[in-house]
């Protein structure tokens, strides 16, 4: 039996509780919107991007608990980070929150705060609820991709 | 304390602990607790009677039905054809000819919009539904209305989510031509006038269909009383298989639509210049159906009739008072839907306390509820929320349950205190 609070930890209710970076971003240079049909979450991600590093990211929107601190944990994360810190971070991200086995103490250690989301891998039902800001990030990051390129 | 007590004076007219005994899928723990089901507006559980027949139907009986001249076929087509006139019996239609067997609900409301809608419906015409409708009940409309024009209308509703029929009634125009309405609301258990909406309908000639998939299981339908032109609803939810529902319709209007899938079993006769059609009810039953599903429809039938509806009903009722006298102690705890005529579906929210995460607590607690927008969302946004958590009663469910579910809430919110 899983216990509840390898869910629950004191981080993830924190940041529940008090969501950093919890509101709209003024002239954002990408913003996109998550959405998780199954549960009808919605959140707004708006990113402020430097060349080529992330000097401002806020969310808004309404979820889960674990949907809210997956957000506020992620947008604590990232400022001061380039392009592809942010996708070797998501990769990895997704990659131990994904796979079935144990992660290795190092690929724990490199995701810092982060690995508070890690328990939700005993609840199938509840992964998306994690990943979604992530998606969303992603999607906000490739329409400047595609910006750059035209 | 008073609790136990009042659990204790409410001697219910049905024997719950001999009830449970019919149900295998009870008796397991989940979590290391026991396990206790209150998603049964999701789907409900099978009682051992219904799971024996269709493995008596796999064991000794399977055969395609309407075809074959050998043993097993004859035997398997009794059984198919018996089940139908249970159907007819339990909800009190006039002929079995105005029985089809569907997939489920879903599929009872995409089969009359297309094959009703398309012929009937034109640029202009307006289609009504209402705000409290699963999305099986809206987009099935709203797919008819882009392909004929026609404009959909929606019946609001007030505060306690009861529909409004004063407004309903301005809605009504001679361009209306369908009303569509669930009898009980998944999302909130809101049972509807529907004799008073079917009336006003017919009054202005347009016809009502009732969505009945969360109805039948707590209460006796009578079409004809009703006088409603179509009526459906799925089997799984009256502890039956899933993949099996049942489309009523009157006769006449049957009669004059077309076919909507073509195949094996709905003609007379076919060759490439002309095909005749089968008659009722079979020009709707294209292909081999779930015949187990249906045999298992009429067996769950059987089971529902020999506890007897207004029983179960009057049970579940007093389940649902004690649910919502115990949730109003809860002062972080708000009750999305509280028409004064529902059916036992507690669904609400919590402050602080996010309904996938009291998901999660409770199924900890080996409490199964549903969380979500309940294929609903339209009344989520009515209610200005995303989700909600719903526990919904069947009558194998205990007071005692209902205690647990509480305890199991309280705890959810200690989580987050």
């Amino acid at each position: 039996m899983f216990d509840l609070q390898d869910l629950y930890q004191e981080v993830i209710i924190d940041h529940n509780r008090c969501p950093r970076n919890f509101g709209k971003l003024e002239n954002p240079t990408q913003a996109a919107q998550g959405y998780n049909p199954l549960c009808g979450d919605k959140l707004n991600l708006y990113l402020k991007m430097e060349r080529g590093t992330v000097t401002d990211v806020r969310f808004d929107g309404s979820g889960c608990a674990i949907s809210v601190a997956s957000a506020s944990l992620m947008t604590d994360t990232l400022k001061g980070m380039t392009l592809d810190q942010v996708e070797q971070l998501f990769q990895n991200f997704h990659n131990l929150i994904m796979e079935e086995k144990d992660p290795d103490k190092e690929q724990v250690e490199a995701l810092g705060k982060l690995a508070a989301l890690l328990g939700v891998k005993q609840y199938p039902a509840r992964v998306k609820c994690a990943t979604l800001c992530w998606h969303t990030l992603h999607s906000a990051m490739q329409g400047e991709k595609i910006a750059t390129t035209e | 304390m008073s609790e136990t007590n009042i659990a204790a004076d409410l001697k219910p007219a049905l024997d719950v602990a001999k009830i449970r005994q019919d149900f295998p899928i009870l008796h397991q723990q989940i979590n290391g607790k026991p396990l206790i089901y209150l998603d049964n507006a999701a789907t409900s559980q099978k009682p051992r009677q219904v799971i024996e027949m269709v493995d008596k139907y796999y064991q000794e009986d399977n055969a395609n039905i309407h075809r074959g001249v050998h043993t097993l076929s004859e035997r398997a087509t009794a059984d198919y054809e018996n089940a139908r006139e249970k159907v007819r019996a339990f909800i009190h239609a006039e002929s079995e000819k105005e029985i089809i067997f569907v997939r489920g609900a879903t599929e009872g409301i995409n089969l009359i919009a297309h094959s009703y809608g398309r012929t009937h419906l034109k640029s202009g015409d307006e289609i009504i539904i209402s705000t409290m409708e699963h999305h099986s009940n809206i987009v099935p409309w709203q797919l008819l209305c882009e392909q004929t024009g026609a404009v959909l209308k929606v019946i609001p509703i007030n505060v306690a989510g009861e529909l409004i029929i004063e407004e309903f009634e301005k809605l009504l125009s001679p361009k209306t031509k369908i009303i569509s309405v669930a009898h009980i609301s998944n999302a909130l258990g809101t049972i509807n006038p529907i004799k008073t909406i079917i009336d006003r309908a017919h009054d202005h000639l347009a016809i009502v269909i009732i969505d009945g998939a969360q109805a039948t299981p707590h209460t006796a339908v009578d079409v004809q009383a009703l006088d409603c032109d179509f009526y459906v609803f799925s089997g799984h939810k009256l502890f039956a298989p899933t993949g099996v529902g049942v489309l009523y319709g009157k006769a006449d209007l049957l009669e004059a639509m077309p076919p909507w899938q073509g195949g094996g079993d709905m003609i007379k006769m076919v060759s490439f210049e002309k095909t005749l059609y089968a008659d009722l009810p079979y020009k709707f039953e294209a292909g081999t159906p779930h015949i187990a599903g249906v045999i298992g429809l009429g067996a769950a039938i059987d089971y529902v009739n020999a506890i007897g509806l207004d029983t179960i009903g009057a049970y579940e009722n007093e389940l649902l008072e004690y649910a919502t006298i115990k949730s109003a102690r809860m002062e972080d705890l708000r009750l999305i839907g509280t028409a004064i005529e529902k059916a036992s579906i507690l669904s609400f929210v919590m402050d602080n306390v996010h309904p996938h995460d009291i998901g999660t607590i409770l199924d900890h607690e080996g409490i199964a509820i549903r969380t979500g927008h309940h294929c609903a969302m339209p009344i989520m946004a009515h209610f200005n929320i995303s989700a909600t958590a719903r526990a919904s009663f069947s009558f194998y469910n205990t007071f005692a349950e209902v205690d647990s579910l509480m305890s199991a809430l309280e705890k959810a919110r200690e989580v987050f205190a």
